[in-house]
C-alpha cells in the first residue's frame, strides 16, 4: 500500500509528505479548489438561470436564487468527497501482488475538527439564510396563513381569491365587483395578493412560474404574494391529492400587460354580471357547511333534496327493479 | 412434511396468489361500465341521458346516478362513458328525474360552453339557473376540459320522484343543449358539481367519485 509506510496515522499520512511520498493533501486540495470553483461557476452562470421555477415573478426568482445559493454551497462539499474518493481509488488502491494489509485506522483530530467546524458553519449559515429568505419577499409565494409575515408596503396589490373545489380552481376579483371566473389573468409589474381557500377538501394552489404554492383549506384564508415581472403563460396545478380527478385539476393563467388586464377585467365583469349577482358576498373564506345547513332546513321543512341524502332527510328505501 | 406435499403446497399457494391477482386486475382494472359509442349523422351526434334520484340496478341503490340511452338498442344503460367523433356537434338531451340540491358554489349556475351559452329547460332558453333562489337544480353536467357547464333543472319541489331506475315515468325536466367536441382526440372527464354524494365528506364522495354514477368520460375519437 503506497500510503502505508511510516508510523504516523493513516489519516495524517494521507495529507503529509512522508519518506518520499508525494504531498497527497496538497494534491487533493489543489484538485478540489479547481473543480469546486469550476462547479460553482457552472452552477451560478450556466445551470442556475435554468433552475426551477424560473424568473417570471419575484417569488419564483427568489426561489431560484435560493436554490442557486444552496447548490453553490453544497457543490464544494460534494466535490471534496468525490475528489478524495477518486484519489483514494486511483493512488491508494491495492496493486497486483500486494497482499499486505493496510495500516490500522486512527482518528485525526485536526481533520475531524476542521470537517465538523466547516460543515457546521455551512449548515448554520444556510439555516440563517433560509430563515431570512422565508420572512422576506422571497418566501412570500408560500401561503403563510391569514396574517403573512411579510407584506409589500407602499404598493397597491391586486387581490385575487383562489377557490379550490373538486376539481377546478376558480378565481374571484374583489376589486372588480367580485366577479368569479375560471380564468387566471394577472397584470405584469403589479403585486398580486392571493387569498387561497377551498370549498370542500384540501387542495393546493401551485402556480409554478409565479413561485406560488399555497394550501387551499376549507374555511381558511391562506395569503401569498408575488409580482409577475414577465409576460407569459402560467401553469396552475393542484398539488394536493384531492379525489378521483385530482390529476385533471389544472389550468393555465396568463400574465398580460396592465392595459390588457384592465380591458379583460372590465369585459369579464360585464360578461359575468348575471352570475356575479347571485354569488355570496365576497369573503376571505366561505363556510362549506352553509349549503348543508340550507339543505338541513329544507329537509326539516319536508322539502325533498337530491336523493343522495348527503344531508339529513327522510330515510331512503330502495325499490327492487 | 414430505417433499411432494411441500411441492404441492407451494404450487397451490402460487396458484392462489396468481388467481387472486388476476381477479383484482380483471375485476377492478379491466371491469367497469360499458362505453356507449355514438356516430355522427349529418355531422351531428344525438345523445340522451337521464339523472335519477337513485339507481336500483347496482349494489349501491341509494347512490344518485346518470344513465345513457344506447344509440343502438335505445335501452337505458347504467354507464357514464360515451364515445363521440372529434369536431362534431353534439345535441344533448338530459332528463332530470332527481330532486333539488343547492350548488356549493353558485358560480356553476351559469351555462357555459354550449351553443349560445344557453340550455333549453323544458323548451325555454336559460343562461343562469340559480340553485340558491329555490328548489330548481338537481345536478350539473360539466366537462371542465372544454369549459362546458350546464346546471340540470329539477322537478317541482313537491314532486313525487321516480323510485325505480332507470326512470321511465314520473315528474322530470328536459334539458337540451348543444356543444362541439374538441378537434383533438382524447378523454375528457365530466362531472356533476352538486354535492350529492350521500353520506360522504363534503357530499363529494361515493357516486361523485365513482365512474358510472355522477362522473365519467367523454372519449373523443378522430
Amino acid at each position: 500500500m503506497a500510503a502505508a509506510a511510516g508510523d504516523a496515522s493513516p489519516g495524517a499520512q494521507a495529507i503529509r509528505p512522508n519518506d518520499g511520498e508525494p504531498n497527497h493533501g496538497l494534491r487533493i486540495f489543489l484538485m478540489w479548489v479547481v473543480l469546486a470553483l469550476a462547479a460553482d461557476l457552472l452552477i451560478w452562470f450556466v445551470w442556475g438561470p435554468h433552475l426551477p421555477p424560473g424568473t417570471m415573478a419575484t417569488a419564483s426568482a427568489g426561489q431560484q436564487f435560493d436554490i442557486k445559493v444552496m447548490a453553490v454551497m453544497a457543490a464544494p462539499v460534494m466535490v471534496l468527497v468525490l475528489v478524495y474518493f477518486g484519489y483514494a481509488l486511483t493512488v491508494w488502491r491495492q496493486r497486483d501482488g500486494d497482499e499486505e494489509d493496510g495500516p490500522a485506522l486512527h482518528g485525526n483530530t485536526r481533520i475531524q475538527a476542521t470537517w465538523i467546524t466547516v460543515t457546521s458553519v455551512m449548515v448554520l449559515s444556510l439555516f440563517a439564510f433560509g430563515t431570512y429568505e422565508l420572512v422576506t419577499a422571497q418566501g412570500a409565494g408560500a401561503g403563510e396563513g391569514p396574517s403573512p409575515i411579510w407584506k409589500p408596503t407602499g404598493h397597491t396589490t391586486l387581490q385575487v381569491q383562489v377557490i379550490g373545489q373538486q376539481w377546478r380552481f376558480t378565481y374571484r376579483y374583489p376589486q372588480f365587483g367580485g366577479f368569479e371566473t375560471t380564468q387566471l389573468m394577472l397584470p405584469k409589474g403589479a403585486w398580486v395578493e392571493f387569498h387561497v381557500t377551498s370549498l370542500d377538501v384540501i387542495h393546493s394552489f401551485w402556480a409554478y412560474q409565479l413561485g406560488v404554492k399555497a394550501d387551499a383549506n376549507p374555511g381558511v384564508d391562506n395569503v401569498a404574494f408575488t409580482k409577475p415581472t414577465q409576460l407569459g403563460l402560467v401553469t396552475v396545478r393542484c398539488a394536493e391529492l384531492c379525489g378521483l380527478w385530482h390529476g385533471a385539476m389544472f389550468d393555465y393563467g396568463h400574465v398580460v400587460s396592465p392595459a390588457a388586464f384592465a380591458s379583460w377585467a372590465s369585459a369579464t365583469r360585464i360578461r359575468l354580471a348575471s352570475v356575479t349577482k347571485i354569488l355570496p358576498p365576497y369573503a376571505t373564506s366561505y363556510d362549506p357547511t352553509v349549503i348543508p345547513n340550507i339543505n338541513k332546513a329544507m329537509a326539516k321543512a319536508g322539502i325533498s333534496g337530491a336523493n343522495g341524502y348527503y344531508y339529513p332527510g327522510p330515510p331512503f328505501t330502495p325499490t327492487a327493479p | 412434511m414430505s417433499l411432494p406435499v411441500r411441492v404441492a403446497t407451494l404450487a397451490a399457494a402460487f396458484v392462489a396468489v396468481v388467481a387472486g391477482a388476476s381477479f383484482l386486475v380483471i375485476h377492478y382494472l379491466l371491469g367497469g361500465p360499458p362505453v356507449e359509442a355514438f356516430t355522427a349523422s349529418s355531422g351531428q351526434v344525438n345523445i340522451t341521458m337521464q339523472e335519477d334520484p337513485q339507481n336500483t340496478v347496482t349494489s349501491k341503490p341509494d347512490w344518485v346516478s346518470y344513465f345513457i340511452q344506447s344509440p343502438t338498442t335505445h335501452q337505458w344503460v347504467h354507464t357514464t362513458l360515451f364515445q363521440v367523433p372529434a369536431g362534431t356537434r353534439v345535441n344533448m338531451t338530459i332528463l332530470g328525474y332527481d330532486g333539488c340540491t343547492p350548488l356549493r358554489n353558485p358560480y356553476w349556475s351559469k351555462v357555459t360552453g354550449t351553443y349560445g351559452n344557453v340550455a333549453l329547460v323544458n323548451g325555454k332558453p336559460v343562461s343562469v339557473l340559480n340553485s340558491w333562489s329555490g328548489c330548481n337544480v338537481g345536478h350539473t353536467f360539466s366537462i371542465p376540459g372544454i369549459g362546458l357547464n350546464v346546471p340540470m333543472a329539477s322537478p317541482p319541489l313537491t314532486a313525487n320522484l321516480c323510485g325505480t331506475s332507470p326512470c321511465t315515468a314520473g315528474p322530470h325536466t328536459v334539458v337540451k343543449f348543444s356543444f362541439t367536441t374538441p378537434k383533438v382526440a382524447g378523454e375528457y372527464f365530466w362531472q356533476c358539481r352538486v354535492p350529492c354524494g350521500g353520506g360522504f365528506v363534503t357530499g363529494f364522495g361515493g357516486p361523485m367519485q365513482t365512474i358510472g354514477y355522477m362522473t365519467g368520460n367523454m372519449e373523443v375519437v378522430s
